[in-house]
């Protein structure tokens, strides 16, 4: 169920506290002075975004790599489609699966539909995992691979505008300058 | 990393409280002071082993969307694809995977349309084409990992 959107007192508050709540001993206090509003309604706004769910939760975001999580495998997986929904929700039950999604194929480059991160001390542990998930899908997984991550190249979360959507003009030109990768001859663009 | 360091980083992924002087809620749980905690949060953002403190927004719930997109970078123009496709504020993070399609990030976007016009305009910044995968179903989302020793 979607709540419909964010009204304008939310969006400003959403904006102020995207970047981080402020280090300071009374921070939903600066938050509100900086928006114009009072410090209790911005409380009872952010309480409330946290009980519908627009604020899935408040406090420390980590680098998993920095807390000794070295290994941080997606593990990809063709299934069936009429047992996915099934399997889906008896992976993601698993202890060590820390996220589980469906996403559309992309034939014929992309043939995995189901999605499961898996996170370890070392490519062994997520390899041992990995096996776990194996089990569970059984003859439903068809061909399976597992990604493994080498670089955080960004870590930001989300950042919406300060203007709503249909406030925005869509179609912003970017930069002027040409594209980086220009393939050196037609017909010859694989990487 | 001490032992105050893990408390803070293992016990305040979620429920930070929404108060008036919520640190000092916090550092009594850790039984800690407000001023320490303040400072030993600002050292682990500034270290790198936090890379943010404060909400985690759903967009979703606010009618957004996330979707996923992976690109196959050569390596000669690598860093300067990362440069671009990470310059959208759409972006809200991105990993680069052992892969074929060795750069996978997510777009979170208030409309669908918005993600469309961001992969547009990576597309047409980077030269190269991005597939799409947004999220069908979610079975699954954990809240915290805890620090190893």
């Amino acid at each position: 169920m979607n709540v419909d959107g964010l009204d304008s007192l939310d969006r400003r508050i959403v904006v102020a506290l995207q970047v981080g709540l402020p280090l300071v001993p009374r921070p939903y206090d600066a938050v509100a002075e900086s928006i114009g509003a009072a410090p209790d309604v911005v409380r009872q706004r952010i309480v409330a975004m946290q009980g519908d769910g627009r604020i899935r939760r408040i406090g420390a975001v980590p680098n998993h790599y920095r807390l000794g999580w070295i290994a941080n495998g997606m593990s990809v997986w063709d299934v069936d489609d009429a047992r996915v929904d099934e399997l889906g929700g008896r992976v993601g039950a698993l202890s060590e699966v820390t996220h589980c999604y469906l996403r559309p194929r992309r034939l014929p480059q992309w043939r995995y539909n189901l999605f499961a991160m898996v996170h370890g001390r070392d490519r062994g542990e997520v390899a041992s995992k990995v096996a776990g998930i194996e089990r569970v899908l059984g003859a439903a997984a068809r061909a399976h691979d597992v990604l493994f991550s080498t670089r955080i190249l960004k870590k930001t979360g989300v950042r919406i505008g300060a203007a709503p959507p249909e406030g925005r003009r869509a179609g912003d030109a970017g930069p002027a300058a040409g594209p980086i990768h220009r393939p050196a001859r037609a017909g010859s663009a694989q990487g | 990393m001490d032992e105050l360091d893990r408390a803070i980083v293992d016990r305040l992924q979620t429920g930070f409280p929404v108060c008036e002087r919520p640190f000092l809620e916090a550092a009594r749980m850790l039984g800690t002071t407000e001023e320490e905690l303040l400072a030993r949060i600002e050292r682990l953002l500034r270290d790198g082993t936090l890379t943010r403190f404060g909400p985690l927004f759903q967009i979703e719930r606010m009618g957004g969307t996330f979707t996923l997109a992976a690109m196959s970078v050569p390596e000669a123009h690598f860093e300067q694809t990362v440069a671009a496709v990470n310059a959208l504020p759409e972006v809200a993070h991105n990993y680069a995977r052992e892969h074929a399609l060795n750069m996978w990030f997510v777009l979170a976007t208030e409309t669908a349309d918005d993600a469309r016009d961001a992969v547009r305009r990576i597309e047409a910044r980077t030269g190269l084409p991005v597939m799409m995968l947004p999220k069908e179903r979610e079975y699954f989302v954990g809240l915290s990992l805890a620090s190893l020793r």
